[in-house]
């Protein structure tokens, strides 16, 4: 008997009235843990009901603890009839089965019905014993911790990144079940939250074994999904990197894996001041693969592309001996593994060693039922497939791992397009074993590697590369190759010298299709799909231009399948790496010279793009210092010299072969004008309008170029629908509304959050989906950040100017230690070491927060502010205290749509409502934040004619104790700064 | 293209204070987007006009959503839905209290019934106050009044405790509260020039002097029989106050308080002549007025009663205000040396009040 389970119920309150004779309610509580229910008295008429139970006691295994949820029934005791249920709570008991997170869950937690929404609170507390019982076969995974957030958490330092682990459990889906046709819609919905609650607790434990099994204690980025399959099934899947953690503030804390990279970092050769002065070539570089079909289920693997930059030449001159060296280090430790993924996308310094690019494959299935929820084999051999083929391309460019790895799958009827991306790279092996790989190879790394550009060096070999492609040495240190544009899908690494600032750019993209069945349906969208991506690489590289950047971070292209049409959506934050060459201009040509007026409108449109060209390097500050040739003194090709791209044009047949052309060896950046379309696209070009002075955009962490963040912040969830007239259907009315449809989505946003001014939208994270033919419907979520603006520009001036040694590591405090390996954090010790007050001061960010503490929420609001925030840090805070996940699932229902406000007025209140329950949840487990906060899944149907609606909604994220810098500093400077002296030295050689 | 659902939720609800301000007038979203536009703030942001009617929409779905926590202000504390910082709460809580000077003195002292809701369409037109904006200031009034009627202890911590409204804003719905219950008659055509702060005024003052609440026995035994409440006006005190009646029903004593009087400010009066040529009858109004206190329909005519009975004779004789401060000051005063008469503490409690009250009422 491994684990007591102990609840008490202690009140309710605004509960809604039950009895309308009395206007009162007399309401009791059920509650409920794996077949064991208790229940309390009958509060007797009252609204506010003082239950005061007894604890109520499960004695339960810890594998029931990790799967099932606490389920709390409040009910309307009703003497002649049957008891009316108000609502429910669904409680994870999971934050507490380990022991460093929650030790008990008390508060206040919103009751909720899913017809009704939140109908009044109730207060409970929740505590677990759990009786260790380590030797026995284990079917249980408790302590093994889980974190959402994509990098090392704040208060840890990774021992060992052991590497991929995924599981996914299918189970029907109570929804389609053939008791659903007589059932209430609140059993039906309440079924399918319990389900959901238990795959995902049953998911959650297998993960946690196979971590155990990898000898690893924490799964971090973590990330669960659901698969809606309608008729065939429900599929929960996971992913995430199993990792080795130490708690920070124990003494073991400052084992030389941990520091000695970041300090040899340091020490070594520094970064060249970033130069520039020729122009490059630049290809598109596509790399196509093909798969084969399953025997089983009909199912189409879709040509994939494989994006980067990428040039030739010999290779650098040390570069070689090394490089091989290192793979074969990093082979030998990746070899193990049967997937060399990570689904982290910022990394402790020194493990990244040199990025490829992006990875990513496809896959079109058609669904059928599941027989058989234990075996789910299908779904396993599907993702199989695509990891293989991502591990292939990952190959292809030389690298040996896949790092900022991700999966999500699209469904319409019974085709779902599985999809997976990361970014191919080349990773120091000390991480991944158990830290014996020391010496020799780390010296010559750290010689070999200056900060700011090692990442951008090609891993692949020049002279065996996988496609044509054009390389320039390194504009930093001047001793390897580059390519001439990076595309990843990871964040902007800390120690990258970036010049400017940063800005969300994103490619938008509708295909009609044909409505069909079965395979013809799949073939078709499988054949579209190369064609997608071809365009939206093609746009994302066009804006990139027109932004004079060249690189992309963050990048997630999401395919959206509809009944009659395909979307792409790809954002990405868009910085100019010094490292890289500066990126050429875009020409136009036409295609009919004869024409006077016509060649005039041709230069008057050229003209506009040099213009925008010119704005935007002013708008986003990028000015790199000329540099004259001979000082580069490497063969770069001419500096006029231009490489060409060209459209694909949309409905032509040679599009195929255009495909494995590799355009960038022709010699500009052409866009031909050839016809009214390509026009369009032109000008779809230039009305992406920058934001407002004063806002910034980006979908990873932090902005680069800015540093200074204040406290304010606001995390927000904008959902809007449009309906397509279906009279003017064409592809290119599509995109004109699709792209309308987002720029007026963002305009919103600035408008609406215009008196953060100066502020930055960061980790925007746009969702489409199609949910019905004419619907287009585009979910974003973001987390606006305000900054000093005085500062900031102080800051970047003196960035500047800052000699070449503070480079690197000023980069990395500036940015407020998001991605750091050892952050300093204190939890487990009774006072914080001076340390953090060390880091802290040292850091620009103290002051700044210092001085706007003022803006923090005022104390004596009733109800403890939360915070929710999509990144993994706050601002202006240190996270002592990591208290669990927070994985929720929620179903709402209406048959009153009008008489709630319409959708807008359901939806509206049905988020509002989600992020209540996220709050309460938090702040029952003591947190005051949720970090890496991510809405998966908000799916809404819609039925006006039966004034009805139904909304799903899947979040998640990490519960989090956070301090402000500023008590951290009060708390600390009462502490004698003498306790510890090495960690001083730790945290500054850390940070 | 049409948007069918458009929405925007932040962690922490976002507040708009000029599309509240919109709102609680009454404007339609049509409306309220053209007078935005009208302010010039697309110049200023470089919006467009559908951004601005996205963000209104979006402003009035979640006042609307707020407003039923704004109908008891401790739960919209409470509630764990909606994350506002403290400072906005209170924001949102007090300008939904507020309401319009033209408003208020239409229903001031009317009975807050739904017989008088009919008549709001009339106010609407007459004030110019959108019809919504009337009802939700009515509904306001109604609600206000509704929990405090029946409860005891100071009716403006009641206010203040049940609606979490400033001290400001809780002093005048007490005293909304005490004409609404007490029916003064504040709409004849004679107390027109009166504003609301003059009511508001008088109603602090009979509150604090002429209710049961201000005898100040009931904190002490809470379960007491006794109708503590600050609501009604003391029954006792006004019965009592007939026997104010012999000052003026008794000629000597009339006689005597008048030679009192006019020996004490011979020489500080400008409009001395006129006093004395009018003492008696401005003390017979005053007292008068004491003494049919027991009839409601008096008590309902008391503001109409001393316009008629004194605001306006002196008016009619160019009284300044001074003269009619030194003229009350020593009429009460006097009273005391009035050896026959022996109501004196009575006296104070009511002439105490009813000279605030006429300071206040006596302008133009």
């Amino acid at each position: 008997m491994p684990g007591k389970l102990k609840v008490k119920i202690v009140a309710g309150r605004h509960l809604p009235v039950m009895d309308r004779a009395s206007d009162l309610t007399d309401a009791f509580v059920e509650v409920k843990f794996g077949n064991t229910t208790f229940k309390t008295d009958v509060y007797p008429k009252s609204l506010n009901p003082q239950w005061n139970s007894e604890w109520f006691k499960f004695e339960v295994d810890d594998e029931d603890l990790q799967d099932e949820p606490l389920q709390i029934t409040v009910l309307d005791h009703d003497t002649y009839s049957a008891n009316d249920a108000i609502g429910k709570v669904y409680i994870d008991i999971d934050p507490l089965l380990y022991s460093e997170a929650a030790t008990v869950i008390s508060g206040w937690f919103p009751i909720y019905d899913t017809i009704h929404g939140i109908r009044g609170e109730i207060n409970v507390v929740v505590k677990v014993d759990l009786f260790n019982d380590l030797n026995r076969f284990r079917q249980s995974s408790c302590g093994v911790k889980f974190f959402c957030t994509t990098s090392i958490p704040k208060c840890y330092r990774a021992v060992i990144i052991h590497g991929f682990v995924e599981e996914l459990v299918v189970n029907e889906d109570p929804e389609y079940q053939w008791i659903d046709r007589i059932r209430t819609p609140r059993a039906s919905n309440e079924a399918r939250q319990r389900l959901i609650s238990l795959m995902s607790g049953e998911l959650q434990r297998k993960i946690g074994l196979k971590v155990l099994e990898m000898r690893g204690n924490a799964v971090v980025g973590y990330l669960q999904c659901f698969d809606l399959e309608g008729e065939s099934g429900l599929v929960v899947r996971a992913i995430g990197t199993a990792c080795t953690l130490d708690k920070l503030s124990s003494p073991a804390a400052f084992l030389p894996a941990c520091n000695s990279p970041s300090k040899e970092m340091k020490e070594s050769p520094l970064v060249h001041p970033p130069s520039h002065g020729c122009r490059s070539t630049h290809n598109s570089p596509i790399h196509t693969a093909t798969g084969s079909r399953l025997t089983q289920n009909f199912s189409v693997s879709v040509p994939t592309l494989i994006y980067t930059g990428m040039g030739s030449g010999s290779a650098g001159k040390e570069g070689g001996p090394f490089k091989a060296l290192l793979r074969q280090q990093t082979q030998s430790a990746l070899e193990q593994r049967e997937f060399p993924f990570f689904t982290l996308t910022a990394f402790p310094p020194g493990f990244l060693v040199h990025v490829g690019g992006v990875v990513s494959a496809r896959s079109v299935k058609l669904l059928d039922r599941i027989h058989n929820p234990d075996e789910p084999e299908t779904r396993d051999a599907w993702w199989a497939e695509i990891r293989q083929e991502i591990k292939s391309h990952a190959k292809a460019l030389g690298c040996h791992a896949v790092v900022g790895y991700s999966e999500s799958t699209s469904i319409c009827e019974e085709v779902c397009i599985l999809s997976a991306s990361g970014t191919a790279a080349v990773l120091n092996p000390r991480f991944l074993q158990d830290g014996t790989v020391e010496g020799c190879l780390e010296q010559r790394l750290e010689e070999n590697l200056p900060a700011g550009c090692g990442f951008c060096h090609i891993p692949y070999d020049e002279l065996n590369m996988p496609f044509p492609a054009h390389l320039t040495y390194c504009y930093n240190c001047r001793k390897q190759k580059v390519p001439d544009v990076l595309f990843t899908t990871i964040d902007l690494p800390t120690d990258a010298t970036v010049i400017g600032k940063g800005c969300l750019i994103q490619a938008r993209l509708c295909r009609l299709k044909k409505k069909a069945q079965a395979e013809a349906n799949a073939t078709a969208i499988s054949n579209l799909l190369p064609f997608m991506e071809y365009e939206v690489h093609t746009q994302l590289m066009n804006k990139l231009k027109l932004k004079g950047m060249n690189a992309l971070f963050g990048l997630r292209i999401q395919i959206t399948v509809g009944e009659n049409m395909l979307m792409g959506l790809a954002s990405a934050t868009g910085v100019y790496l010094a490292a890289l060459p500066t990126p050429g201009g875009i020409q136009i040509a036409g295609k009919t010279p004869n024409d006077g007026s016509y060649e005039q409108h041709i230069s008057h449109m050229q003209k506009k793009i040099n213009d925008t060209i010119a704005k935007n390097k002013e708008l986003y500050e990028i000015n790199p210092p000329e540099i004259s040739e001979e000082i580069i003194g490497s063969p770069i090709p001419e500096p006029r010299q231009r490489s060409r791209l060209l459209r694909s044009q949309s409905e032509s047949s040679d599009e195929v072969t255009e495909l494995d052309l590799s355009h960038g060896k022709k010699d500009a950046f052409v866009l031909e004008i050839d016809d009214t379309d390509a026009m369009e696209d032109v000008h779809s070009l230039l009305t992406d309008v920058p934001p407002p002075s004063g806002f910034y955009s980006c979908n990873t962490e932090i902005m680069p170029g800015i540093n200074n963040w204040t406290s304010e912040i606001q995390m927000f969830t904008s959902v809007r629908v449009i309906r397509l007239s279906s009279l003017n259907l064409t592809n290119h009315a599509l995109n004109k509304n699709f792209n309308d449809l987002c720029e007026n989505l963002l305009k919103s946003l600035y408008f609406k959050l215009r008196s953060m001014i100066p502020c930055c939208l960061c980790h925007v994270n746009f969702t489409v989906s199609l949910p019905e033919d004419e619907l287009i419907q585009v979910t974003v979520t973001a987390v606006a950040i305000t900054f000093d603006k005085n500062q900031a520009l102080q800051t970047t001036k003196a960035h500047v100017e800052k000699s070449l040694q503070r480079a690197s590591t000023d980069n990395e405090e500036l940015l407020q230690f998001p991605l750091e390996l050892c952050s300093d954090s204190l939890p487990s010790h009774p006072f914080p070491p001076a340390k953090a007050v060390t880091v802290e001061k040292t850091s620009p960010m103290g002051e700044g927060n210092f001085r706007n503490r003022s803006a923090a929420p005022c104390a004596n609001s009733t109800v403890g502010v939360v915070k929710m925030t999509p990144l993994s840090f706050i601002p202006g805070a240190k996270i002592t205290k990591y208290l669990g996940i927070i994985n929720m699932f929620f179903i709402r229902e209406t048959t009153s749509l009008r008489e709630e406000g319409g959708v807008s007025g359901f939806l509206h209140a049905f988020i509002a409502e989600v992020f209540a329950m996220v709050r309460a949840h938090v702040a029952a487990l003591g947190g005051n934040a949720v970090v890496s906060y991510i809405m998966k899944q908000c799916v809404f149907m819609e039925n006006p004619n039966k004034n009805q609606a139904q909304c799903l909604i899947n979040v998640s994220g990490d519960a989090v104790v956070f301090a402000r810098e500023s008590e951290l500093e009060v708390v600390s400077t009462q502490q004698p700064a003498a306790n510890c002296q090495p960690a001083c030295t730790g945290g500054e050689v850390t940070t | 293209m049409t948007s069918e659902l458009d929405i925007f939720v932040g962690n922490t609800t976002l507040i708009d204070e000029d599309v509240y301000r919109l709102w609680l007038d009454g404007y339609s979203v049509g409306d309220a987007v053209a007078l935005r536009v009208r302010s010039g703030i697309l110049e200023q942001t470089g919006a467009t006009a559908a951004v601005l009617q996205s963000d209104t929409m979006d402003h009035y779905r979640t006042f609307h959503m707020l407003e039923r926590l704004l109908h008891a202000p401790p739960k919209l504390l409470h509630q764990l839905i909606y994350q506002i910082p403290p400072s906005r709460q209170a924001l949102l809580i007090e300008r939904y209290y507020a309401f319009d000077e033209a408003f208020v003195r239409e229903v001031l002292g009317k009975k807050l019934s739904k017989g008088t809701k009919k008549d709001l369409d009339d106010i609407s037109t007459k004030t110019g106050i959108t019809l919504k904006s009337c009802r939700r200031q009515f509904d306001n009034f109604k609600r206000v009044f509704k929990v405090v009627e029946e409860m005891r202890g100071s009716l403006v911590d009641n206010v203040q405790q049940h609606f979490l409204l400033s001290d400001r804003l809780a002093r005048d719905y007490a005293a909304i509260v005490f004409f609404a219950n007490n029916r003064f008659e504040t709409g004849k055509k004679k107390l027109q020039y009166l504003s609301f702060g003059d009511f508001a005024f008088c109603a602090e003052l009979m509150i604090q002097n002429w209710t049961l609440g201000a005898v100040g026995e009931a904190p002490t035994d809470p379960d007491s029989q006794v109708d503590d409440m600050d609501m009604d006006l003391d029954k006792e005190f006004l019965q009592d106050l007939k026997e104010l009646k012999v000052l003026v029903a008794d000629k000597d004593l009339l006689d005597l308080h008048k030679s009192l009087v006019c020996t004490a400010l011979r020489g500080k009066l400008g409009v001395f002549s006129e006093m004395e040529a009018n003492f008696k009858n401005l003390s017979r109004g005053l007292v008068n007025v004491a003494t049919k206190l027991t009839h409601n329909k008096d008590v309902r005519d008391l503001f109409v009663d001393l316009v008629e009975k004194f605001v306006e004779p002196c008016r009619s004789d160019h009284w300044p205000l001074s003269d009619v401060r030194l003229f009350l000051n020593q009429y009460s005063a006097s009273v005391h040396s009035l050896d026959g008469f022996r109501h004196q503490a009575l006296w104070d409690r009511y002439m105490g009040t009813l000279r605030g009250c006429l300071l206040r009422l006596y302008h133009d």
